[in-house]
């Protein structure tokens, strides 16, 4: 191996020797980081290696050096790959027990509060925003609460902002629903429309949907509670770490921070200033001091 | 087969009937076992990590559910968490994913094993024990092409004989043995290379 492939191998951590595939997937990131601004190089590799190879078998590309002269020259073939690249699988009241202990743990302490403003960072087409926008509804926060909610992915925000979803998947939203704790029944706050579902609008009343790129962007307000549940997954530490920062800087002392069933503060700088909510589905408390 | 020791990582995938197939299969781990072992087994998405602590308990080789960003080490079993994908980085760490299904599954087998033959390229064992579905075959090809040793359950010792035929037939793998002769081959001194 030439010295050059052997520095790379060594700064990637490779034990293998980086396979030329590897050498094209940095280069990759790098020209659409110069090109367009989105850094995606402390991003999961094999998340994004598996996303790439995706593409270049929907494009009919031979390589990923190929792939790259199209994305350089061509926005719109850009465009499909960043759509690739954001994670877009969520769901209404994903994973029931989440909200059930918000409602035990957090809700209460919440209701203290005469105003309170609410991020959810990452929320792609907006499912869980709506869900927990419904849970405030029926806790009797909503009308008090300011939410903001933000993804880099300009096409998921679009959608977000409709409030209409395929109907296909409204009985498993509706069992999620009831075992989150739901008053009432799902059904009073949608209705149906042949093949989808549109929500309340009242729902987004208190929501101001935007784009904001947590990689990149910094703090934008001071809020009492962030939610962003399966998105630091797909960042390696370093980036975990600074999206972290970024997180404890705009919450307020006291604030709450809402996070992915596999993910956690444990190993993070900024773990010794909260204290856990609840272990088991992640919620945590910034310490007051 | 090589008679030179030089696998440094088994995965395996199971789905219909897999969870009786492990708990015969990983008691007989020693547990200085001398490499990581990966394991999806399909589950569902509303299940706690109740089947790694009853593995765990079941083996002397520490059985625990994968955590992202946890390094690789010899002589623990990570079993993919219910309802993410697992995958394997270049760096020998694990990352998870909530990404869509793959095969209708989420942990996929083969997004398991596409990311482990990407690190480990042909020190790999990979092996498709009994299911019900096609998940794991693409991945066992995989492991194929990158060099690595190819092993399915026999389909007529399989409790649910589908995914062991479909990577038999999709992949022609090195081995079709029954799930003893699957635990002596593990066994066997100098299949897998001791740590360094």
């Amino acid at each position: 191996m030439d010295k050059s492939k052997e520095e790379i191998r060594q700064r990637l951590g490779h034990s293998e020797p980086t396979s030329t595939e590897n050498i094209e997937l940095e280069l990759l990131l790098q020209a659409i980081f110069l090109q367009y601004g989105y850094d995606f190089r402390n991003y999961s590799r094999a998340h994004i290696k598996r996303r790439v190879l995706h593409r270049l078998v929907q494009s009919g590309l031979k390589s990923i050096s190929e792939l790259q002269h199209k994305i350089l020259h061509d926005p719109l073939c850009f465009d499909a790959l960043i759509r690739d690249f954001s994670i877009n699988v969520t769901e209404m009241f994903r994973n029931p027990a989440f909200y059930k202990s918000m409602r035990k743990n957090v809700i209460p302490i919440l209701k203290t509060y005469p105003f309170l403003k609410i991020w959810h960072a990452g929320c792609s087409t907006g499912e869980e925003v709506y869900s927990f926008a419904i849970l405030l509804k029926e806790e009797g926060l909503y009308d008090r609460t300011q939410i903001y909610a933000t993804d880099f992915n300009t096409h998921v925000i679009q959608k977000a902002k409709t409030g209409i979803y395929p109907i296909k998947n409204i009985k498993e939203y509706t069992a999620n629903y009831q075992q989150a704790g739901g008053h009432y029944s799902f059904s009073d706050y949608y209705h149906a429309n042949n093949d989808s579902v549109i929500f309340d609008q009242s729902l987004k009343k208190q929501i101001v949907f935007a784009a904001h790129n947590l990689v990149t962007d910094g703090v934008f307000a001071e809020v009492n509670m962030i939610i962003c549940r399966n998105v630091l997954i797909y960042f390696n530490r370093e980036l975990q770490d600074q999206v972290l920062h970024l997180f404890d800087d705009s919450l307020v002392k006291g604030g709450f921070l809402g996070l992915g069933t596999k993910e956690t503060l444990q190993f993070s700088p900024i773990a010794s200033k909260y204290k856990t909510v609840d272990s088991k589905v992640k919620i945590f408390k910034k310490k007051i001091e | 087969m090589n008679s030179h020791p030089k696998y440094r990582a088994v995965v395996i995938g199971a789905s219909a009937g897999g969870l009786m197939a492990l708990k015969k299969l990983l008691p007989a781990l020693p547990v200085d076992f001398p490499c990581p072992v990966l394991i999806v087994q399909h589950i569902s998405p509303m299940s706690d990590n109740y089947m790694s602590r009853m593995l765990d308990a079941a083996s002397n080789i520490r059985v625990k559910e994968a955590d992202e960003k946890e390094k690789l080490a010899a002589g623990v079993v990570y079993i993919a968490p219910p309802d993410y994908h697992l995958l394997v980085e270049a760096d020998e760490t694990l990352s998870l994913s909530a990404d869509d299904k793959v095969n209708y599954s989420r942990p996929s087998i083969d997004v398991l094993f596409e990311t482990a033959a990407d690190t480990f390229g042909s020190q790999l064992v990979g092996i498709v024990l009994t299911g019900a579905n096609a998940d794991g075959a693409e991945g066992l090809l995989a492991i194929k092409k990158a060099g690595g040793y190819t092993l399915v359950q026999d389909p007529d010792d399989a409790e649910s004989p589908a995914m062991p035929l479909a990577a038999i037939q999709l992949v022609k793998p090195h081995s079709i043995l029954s799930l003893r002769e699957v635990i002596r081959l593990l066994l066997k001194p100098g299949f897998i290379l001791p740590p360094k």
